[in-house]
């Protein structure tokens, strides 16, 4: 690797992440999670802590409670939602502008259009030229950049505090104007050519992931890559931006998250100035897209040059609703309870399943698999995660890579057998406790960083969860008990719910020319 | 935390319950960032910022054992040895010996977390409590342990080398490590700081070579140990006082003085590497050494690098080689200033068939840029930018720690984060194309393009 051994007041210059998320620069790493925070805890964990990274997320006890932050909700009378939290640590502030729609919200053909569309918002106004609006917030002391996701995208400027109204002002504006000219249009459609390219097709596991998926899901649109088919980039126009803008970039659609060293009423009489205005328009309506039941295994090999193999087993599994965590799922005596309450347990327990196979180093399915206690190692790393909550249909997914010698149907045999075990024989209350006391930890550790705040802000909006969602969650998971743990590992883990996807490794050919554009290049 | 005491103190005079930040930047003008700075009994240097606002602590302890003091047939040592610090204690002084899931499972019980690790220059630890008084003692206390009475387990060792062979392995397969070996090799030559760890040099290293290493490295006379956090002056000297309490106690003048590392050479002429690959973008590095963290031209060179290419969207690169022509995904160019002339480096992808485009508008953006320096107008920008941001750049707990440690291990001034601003400030237009007359010659650097037809 490059070396880089100054860690001082240096300008960062951060590559891209490997794969799943879209932003319009590699650059600045700082919001690359449109998901609820609680869903990354695993994957998380497993992260080794390096020396100049601290880890966020990891354990504390109940005696030390994160203090209740002050956070406050409105919406403006077009419909739009805004959030503000104010943290006067540092005179900075955090100005996100969350809209719900992602590349579920896309039909085929034009698979893409919502990150396409947020490259494009960059590109102007009748008031801001391409490439200004960056420029100016760079003026400004700022940084910005967006991202898009499954279930959402977003745009974001950290700034000096005291630039708070210059930013909400350029945000309002491009939400409500962004104008430019098809020229504009072509020069960028190879630029998330090129990202496409960089992110999934030339990583074995991302192209691998983005099959498996297109296989797990029918129905859902889950099952479209949110960079969207190589094809479809191709055949992109211009007007499938602007029409997917004007449908869906409406301020009933969006909140505005606010956080650092601002006041409400501050907050407020900005959003009403320059939000306010936006005319209302209906959200459109969604169509529910439900994927049918599966009723029997599916399986995908994919080759690619690699020296190590992958399995990845994905599960359907419940999500936990929204409405479940407002109203809890043991209601008071005499209500009625919801008709998702039993899938909404299930869906918290999976979470305290997958943390107590691997939400901490040394935790089952790395004793198991990769340390190999008690018999051989068949792992090189082993891991799993629970998709919690969502949009759409969540899944249960256990992955690892072999040991020498090993195969993928061992690590596959290995990774079932541990959750089989939980199933007979149940999980130790000091496991459970530790995995508990690791999500009540993380409430005080996430206080040192407004911009992940403002994040977790947006993101529980985006699903409908409540301004406290994520310490409702943690409640929740709180009470989960081992026998509900054991129940989950015994019904969702059979085969029939199952897709199991396979990475075979190729040699690599160090001779073999450069592949050709798989498809006409559009100049 | 509480509200009621954040919202008296931003208005009162009991300014520190909110944290420093406040203070920093009350009325206006830039006060003092307050960090304090001692020399323990031991010869420990510790560097503090009290930021009492949340119920936390993040302490780092540096050593001068970065890989850059690894033997060349043992690439990869100090990372090893570090990696396996985690890995198990010894019984020792009365303490049991603790296996690597029982350590593991202690940190997360405690709800802290320990990290050891290795860059080019520094070795270093890091622990992140909350500093309720019993976790936070407790976890100061097998910190302390973790620190000193690491087992080595050798058996662990032989599944870790495995691990690690098989991901160097892989690596050979990935074209951005493919490129980025190649890049390193031909930038710094036999430096340390290009020697590359295979599946060889792990081969050499064993769990003896690391109880020697650890021996000699992690001593208390050279720790740098910084702190940000809610704890005072006093907590923080017992902290770092019982964090290093385990290792042995001796005066580093007693000690065999650490060898001189050489400087990294500069390049003699342009070097071209051409690596076939099939993929579907080329890979292309262009550079060459850069220059040392004690350089003079610090200010000027970074300033002048935000606009050539490190400014992310407004860089000049980006302009050129993405905005105007949508040639990749992503173009940058940084420095890497250590104890040694670490490498300036152009980088970017772009679909094979663009690669010679994108080489030969790279080097003349570069070729014009050091020829003739920044615009005025480009200069402007970059100070707005960087100094009305400068707060960004310290807004938390964590952020704060990475600045503080690097005052400590490059022997900065306690002011230097004050001075911060006016220095960009006093960078003209002429230091800018000095400094990177002085330091970049595009006639003489190494390209290295993978995947290109």
């Amino acid at each position: 690797m490059l070396v880089n051994p100054s860690g001082l007041l240096h300008l960062q210059c951060q590559r891209p992440a490997p794969h799943s998320y879209s932003m319009k620069h590699p650059r600045q790493d700082l919001l690359t999670h449109p998901v609820p925070f609680f869903l990354s805890f695993s994957r998380l964990f497993r992260a080794p802590a390096t020396l100049l990274a601290l880890c966020l997320g990891t354990a504390a006890v109940a005696q030390a409670p994160a203090p209740r932050p002050e956070v406050e909700q409105f919406t403006l009378a077009n419909g739009l939602t805004v959030i503000v939290k104010p943290d006067h640590r540092a005179p900075t502030a955090v100005h996100m502008l969350w809209v719900r729609v992602g590349s579920m919200d896309e039909v085929d053909g034009t698979s893409g259009v919502a990150h396409a569309l947020e490259h494009m918002m960059f590109k102007g106004t009748p008031t801001v030229k391409p490439g200004d609006f960056s420029k100016r917030v760079a003026a400004l002391g700022g940084r910005d950049n967006a991202f898009t996701g499954r279930d959402n995208t977003g745009y974001h400027q950290q700034i000096p505090a005291g630039k708070l109204e210059d930013v909400m002002r350029l945000e309002a504006d491009r939400f409500a104007n962004m104008q430019w000219p098809d020229e504009e249009f072509k020069r960028e459609i190879e630029v998330v050519k090129e990202e496409r390219r960089l992110r999934t097709e030339d990583s074995p596991r991302a192209m691998l992931y983005e099959q498996a998926t297109a296989m797990t899901f029918m129905a859902s649109p889950y099952r479209r890559p949110v960079v969207g088919w190589m094809s479809d980039l191709d055949a992109m126009t211009p007007n499938d931006l602007r029409e997917f803008y004007r449908r869906w970039y409406v301020p009933a659609n969006a909140a505005v998250v606010v956080a650092g060293d601002v006041t409400v009423a501050q907050v407020k009489k900005l959003a009403e100035k320059y939000y306010g205005g936006i005319p209302a328009r209906p959200v459109p309506v969604r169509k529910p897209r439900a994927e049918p039941e599966q009723d029997g295994m599916r399986r995908l090999d994919y080759k690619a040059p690699a020296s190590q193999a992958y399995v990845g087993m994905s599960f359907k599994v419940p999500k936990l609703e929204p409405a479940d965590l407002v109203q809890p799922a043991s209601p008071a005596a005499g209500a009625q309870p919801s008709p998702t309450a039993a899938a909404s347990r299930d869906a918290l327990a999976l979470a305290v399943l997958s943390a107590v196979l691997d939400g901490y180093s040394g935790a089952r399915l790395d004793r198991a698999l990769v340390q190999g206690q008690g018999n051989e190692r068949v792992a090189d790393s082993a891991g799993s995660s629970s998709g919690l909550i969502g949009r759409g249909p969540q899944l249960f997914i256990l992955d690892g890579v072999p040991a020498e010698g090993k195969t993928t149907q061992q690590v596959a045999e290995a990774l079932r057998r541990q959750v089989a075990l939980i199933a007979r024989e149940g999980v130790s209350e000091a496991e459970l406790n530790r995995v508990k006391t690791q999500w009540v930890a993380s409430e005080t550790y996430k206080l040192d960083s407004v911009a992940s705040q403002a994040r977790e802000l947006g993101s529980n909006w985006i699903q409908g969860l409540p301004l406290d969602g994520s310490e409702r969650v943690i409640a929740q998971l709180r009470t989960v008990s081992a026998a509900e743990v054991q129940a989950v590992a015994a019904k969702y883990f059979g085969d029939d719910q199952m897709t199991m996807a396979t990475l075979l490794p190729q040699a690599v050919d160090p001779n073999r020319k450069p592949r050709k554009p798989a498809v006409a290049i559009r100049h | 935390m509480t509200f009621a005491i954040k919202n008296r103190a931003r208005s009162s005079i009991s300014i520190w319950a909110t944290g420093i930040f406040c203070l920093i930047f009350q009325a206006g003008a830039l006060a003092a960032i307050p960090i304090q700075q001692w020399t323990q009994p031991s010869g420990a240097q510790v560097y503090l910022v009290e930021s009492p606002a949340i119920a936390m602590v993040d302490i780092q302890m540096e050593f001068d054992a970065g890989t850059r003091r690894d033997p060349a047939a043992q690439a990869g040592l100090a990372g090893a040895m570090t990696g396996m610090m985690e890995k198990g204690l010894q019984a020792r002084n009365g303490a049991p010996a603790l296996d690597e899931n029982a350590l593991s499972e202690a940190w997360a019980d405690l709800g802290a977390q320990f990290g050891a690790g290795a860059t080019s220059d520094r070795m270093g630890f890091s622990l992140r409590s909350l500093t309720e008084p019993d976790l936070l003692d407790k976890a100061v206390a097998l910190a302390a342990r973790e620190l000193a009475e690491p087992a080595f387990p050798d058996a662990v060792w032989q599944r870790e080398r495995q691990r690690l062979q098989a991901s160097i392995k892989e690596s050979y397969t990935r074209p951005g490590s493919i490129i980025g070996r190649a890049y390193t090799q031909a930038v710094y030559g036999t430096h340390p700081y290009g020697y590359q760890v295979t599946e060889e040099t792990l081969s050499r290293i064993g769990v003896d070579d690391m109880r020697k290493l650890h021996a000699n490295s992690v001593v208390a006379c050279r720790a740098r140990i910084s702190m940000v956090g809610a704890v005072t002056r006093a907590q923080a000297d017992v902290i770092a006082t019982r964090l290093l309490a385990r290792l042995p106690q001796v005066p580093c003048d007693s000690l065999p003085p650490l060898l001189e590392v050489p400087e990294v050479a500069p390049l003699a002429q342009a070097d071209e590497k051409r690596i076939p690959f099939d993929s579907a973008q080329a890979h292309v590095l262009i550079g060459q050494p850069g220059y040392k963290r004690a350089d003079p031209d610090y200010f000027a060179l970074t300033v002048g690098n935000y606009i050539l290419g490190g400014g992310g969207f407004v860089s000049r690169l980006t302009l050129e080689v993405r905005e105007k022509r949508g040639l990749t995904y992503g173009v940058s160019s940084y420095f890497s200033p250590g104890l040694h002339a670490g490498a300036f480096t152009v980088g970017l992808q772009t679909r094979p068939d663009q690669a010679v485009q994108a080489v030969a508008l790279v080097r003349d953006v570069l070729k014009e840029f050091v020829a003739n320096g920044p615009t005025e107008a480009e200069l402007k920008a970059a100070k707005d930018n960087l100094i009305g941001g400068f707060a960004l750049r310290i807004d938390s707990n964590r952020k704060l720690l990475d600045n503080i440690s690097g005052i400590a291990w490059n022997r900065l001034p306690l002011d230097y984060l004050d001075t911060w601003t006016q220095q960009v400030d006093k960078v003209t237009v002429a230091d800018i194309k000095a400094a990177f007359a002085r330091k970049l010659q595009p006639d003489k650097m190494v390209t290295v393009v993978l995947g290109s037809p």
